[in-house]
């Protein structure tokens, strides 16, 4: 249960900065669920968002339904489970160090965007995730691709722009596709993936309403707390709900949108509120902690697979590292990054197992030797691999490559053996 | 939330025309110019075009993400929120149809506002505001209404920024009617043409290029001068020449006056344009050029069908076809979206061998 998880680590930074504030309660349960917002009288002393508020830390949003399930310990997870996530967690830690390295020796290039500290955002989803439900994310997308399944390798030959890349190379940092893991991308422009991921749950709806195959796969979506300022995710909270989409949205909500503090831009910055506005449930959620998230996850994703609609789920994180690599990060409070990076989500988790007797050091001390060895053989595969040759260029634009046209002797351009030796000439 | 920030003292941070000449230039080494001779990167000469507008007219504001306490994504707006302060210089959202739209409103009533876009990738997600409230207004309200508004950032191709964050808008924006497009190279026509494009009474969309923005130019007084303005529509000839006429704007200018180079040891004189402005384009110029000439070779970095280079052809066609002695040849960047591998990126674009070879091939020099 989530209140004996968060008897063992300090809930949402130190005791002062917090507001003094009732806990609020969440979204009513599923059935009465019209939108309306009964339980959240919100006492008006509270609205005090000067620039610099530390985050008021409301309780954690876990549905009634958790809290009346039967455990028989305490523990939130199985060692199993816990090795699974730690692992996880790690390999997404050590990859983005790695590509910080490889970067500044010059081997990766153009936007880098990491996603160091906010592990367990991604881990606590996606390690819900079967290998049908779809992952719909933004630039930051190296981790989410890893969690979903996409090797290290193919993931390091993409940033290095080799053929061996998931993409072939053709995609690069912000571009991470993969059919066989359902990982849908990677989009540069925030917001233009929300629509992609409702585009996508609406699939699965129609594959189980009108195709009557047997579909309950779930699409996740994730963005950052910049993106709910932006107009295509109020429109997909919308249809989302209306149609009831088998989705979650899920705000890794840092606080920053390159320079710009989220409380600068945002006229009500709980964002989580969003939700009931549009029909949908809106939690609130650590996501410095991977089992908060995970509980909170579970859920959202039993919700969505029985078919009753969308939630919004907020985690609250932060990135240990600039927006990009290019990103002098000269705004950022330094008492505020020593105050998140205190709550890694790695240390938490090798707390609890180790606390809790889950695992020892042992174990976790050979699991991290075992992602250092993975990446560095990512990187050395990647370094290993041949660029694209110079008759990629032209394939992969259409499925059909007919779409080139019919060329001066009269014949498709396609098939003409020489088609791609030319690049200017085309 | 906006009233926090002060406006610190105007001298610290100061970019007035006089502080620049005194305190704001790298003297390159690399070039041998006679002594005197100031230079100036892009960036420095967009910052002081916007900042020498807005303290010459206080309706006058900039407005896009990042401008303000982050000194501009691209540092183009450095300075600008210390000097005149959060009501004057917006940080905005992320929700480029929002600001926009609310800028072309202020221009409706008004105001003369500089809308900045990360890159003009992202104006498409407000590209309605750009081209059905602002371009049409004009026409649409019978004069009523104009809408004296820029809209600026950088434009085209980067280094391995992948298919999304790399196309040139060019000429999308140049074949809607009521609209200026504009494309500087070097700090001089970044300067007079910001300038030129901020005291516009029209919409004007202003194309820079990221990777030009730290390259150093020779700048002249008089284009430090705070009044210095360039006409809209009037093409520059960057090189003389009477055996081929290269066209082309932004960082292909660059490439072209190295072809050009290339080209003469090799006894062909190529004519480099510099466009600076698509539309208007300035045919005028490119005619006469071509009938002096009798050859064009075209060079964009945008995708090729529909391209700024097709429509130059098309005019010299129609205007200076009998003064053709060899067909019009077009360079533009590959039709496909833009690869991220490097060597593909390279692949891609144009390259300087490629006008080479074009000049080449119109001179009937080669293959």
């Amino acid at each position: 249960m989530a209140t004996s998880f968060s008897a063992t680590l300090p809930l949402h930074g130190s005791q002062e900065n917090r507001l003094l504030l009732p806990p609020i309660r969440l979204a009513p349960p599923p059935s009465s669920f019209l939108g309306s917002t009964r339980s959240l009288t919100i006492p008006s002393s509270r609205r005090l968002y000067h620039a610099h508020a530390s985050r008021r830390s409301p309780v954690v949003g876990v549905q009634e339904v958790v809290k009346e399930k039967k455990v028989t310990n305490s523990l939130l997870i199985t060692k199993e489970e816990g090795l699974v996530l730690y692992e996880d967690m790690i390999l997404g830690r050590s990859f983005e160090d790695m590509c910080a390295q490889m970067y500044y020796r010059g081997k990766m290039f153009g936007f880098v965007h990491l996603y160091n500290g906010q592990e367990a955002v991604s881990t606590g989803f996606i390690k819900l995730l079967t290998q049908s439900d779809s992952v719909v994310s933004t630039y930051r997308d190296h981790v989410h691709a890893l969690s979903k399944g996409v090797s290290a390798r193919a993931v390091m030959s993409e940033l290095f722009g080799k053929v061996t890349g998931c993409c072939r190379g053709q995609g690069g940092s912000m571009h991470m596709f993969s059919k066989e893991h359902n990982m849908l991308g990677g989009f540069a422009f925030i917001g233009e993936g929300i629509p992609v991921a409702t585009g996508a749950a609406f699939t699965s709806k129609y594959k189980r309403e009108v195709l009557k195959q047997d579909c309950d796969d779930v699409t996740v979506a994730f963005f950052g707390d910049g993106t709910c300022n932006n107009g295509q995710f109020y429109e997909c909270l919308n249809m989302a709900a209306l149609y009831k989409l088998p989705i979650i949205f899920v705000v890794e909500n840092n606080l920053w949108a390159i320079g710009m503090s989220h409380l600068r831009s945002t006229s009500d910055p709980e964002i989580w509120k969003k939700g009931p506005a549009f029909g949908m449930p809106g939690v609130h959620v650590d996501g410095m902690d991977v089992l908060k998230v995970r509980e909170v996850a579970k859920e959202a994703v039993t919700r969505a697979r029985r078919g009753e609609g969308p939630t919004l789920v907020e985690c609250e994180t932060y990135r240990f590292r600039g927006h990009s690599l290019a990103d002098p990060d000269e705004l950022r409070d330094a008492a505020e990054k020593a105050k998140y990076a205190a709550r890694d989500p790695i240390t938490a988790l090798k707390k609890y197992l180790v606390e809790n007797k889950l695992a020892n050091e042992g174990e976790l001390k050979t699991i991290e030797k075992k992602i250092d060895e993975l990446v560095e053989e990512a990187v050395e595969f990647a370094d290993a691999s041949p660029q694209p040759g110079r008759s990629q260029l032209l394939e992969n634009v259409f499925a059909d490559p007919k779409g080139f046209g019919i060329g001066p002797d009269g014949r498709y351009r396609c098939e003409d053996p020489k088609f791609t030796e030319g690049t200017a000439q085309v | 939330m906006w009233g926090i920030l002060r406006r610190s003292a105007v001298d610290g941070g100061g970019f007035s025309a006089s502080s620049l000449r005194r305190t704001r230039f790298s003297l390159v080494s690399a070039r041998s110019y006679a002594a005197g001779s100031k230079e100036m990167t892009v960036r420095d000469a967009l910052n002081s075009a916007i900042d020498e507008e807005m303290s010459a007219d206080p309706k006058v504001f900039v407005m896009g993400e990042e401008v303000g306490q982050y000194q501009g994504a691209y540092k183009i707006t450095k300075g600008l929120l210390e000097k005149y302060g959060p009501e004057r210089v917006y940080d905005t959202p992320i929700t480029e149809a929002g600001f926009t739209g609310i800028g072309v409103g202020a221009a409706y009533a008004g105001l003369k506002p500089v809308v900045e876009f990360m890159t003009f990738n992202f104006s498409m997600q407000a590209i309605d505001h750009i081209i059905n409230s602002a371009a049409k207004s004009n026409y649409m309200s019978a004069g009523q209404i104009n809408v004296p508004i820029a809209f600026r950032g950088p434009n085209g191709a980067a280094a391995g920024v992948g298919a999304q964050h790399s196309q040139c808008y060019a000429a999308w924006y140049a074949s809607v009617p009521g609209l200026k497009v504009l494309a500087p190279y070097s700090a001089e026509d970044a300067r007079g043409l910001l300038k030129a494009a901020i005291r516009d009474p029209d919409p004007v969309v202003f194309l820079e290029n990221e990777l030009l923005y730290g390259e150093s130019f020779p700048i002249s007084e008089e284009a430090l001068d705070s009044s210095f303005c360039l006409p809209i529509g009037k093409a520059k000839i960057e090189r003389e020449g009477k055996d081929v006429t290269i066209t082309t704007f932004s960082k292909m200018v660059g490439f072209a006056l190295k072809a050009a180079e290339k080209l003469a040891e090799e006894g062909i004189g190529a004519e480099v344009i510099n466009l600076r402005s698509i539309r208007p384009l300035d045919r005028a110029t490119i005619n006469a050029s071509v009938r002096k000439t009798s050859r064009l070779v075209t060079v964009e970095e945008g995708f090729p069908q529909h391209g700024v280079c097709a429509e130059i052809c098309a005019s010299v066609v129609e205007e200076s076809f009998s003064y053709l002695d060899a067909p019009v040849a077009r360079i533009a960047g590959a039709d496909v979206p833009m690869p991220y591998a490097a060597n593909l990126e390279r692949l891609a674009l144009p390259q300087v061998e490629d006008i080479v070879r074009a000049a080449k091939r119109a001179c009937y020099r080669s293959k």
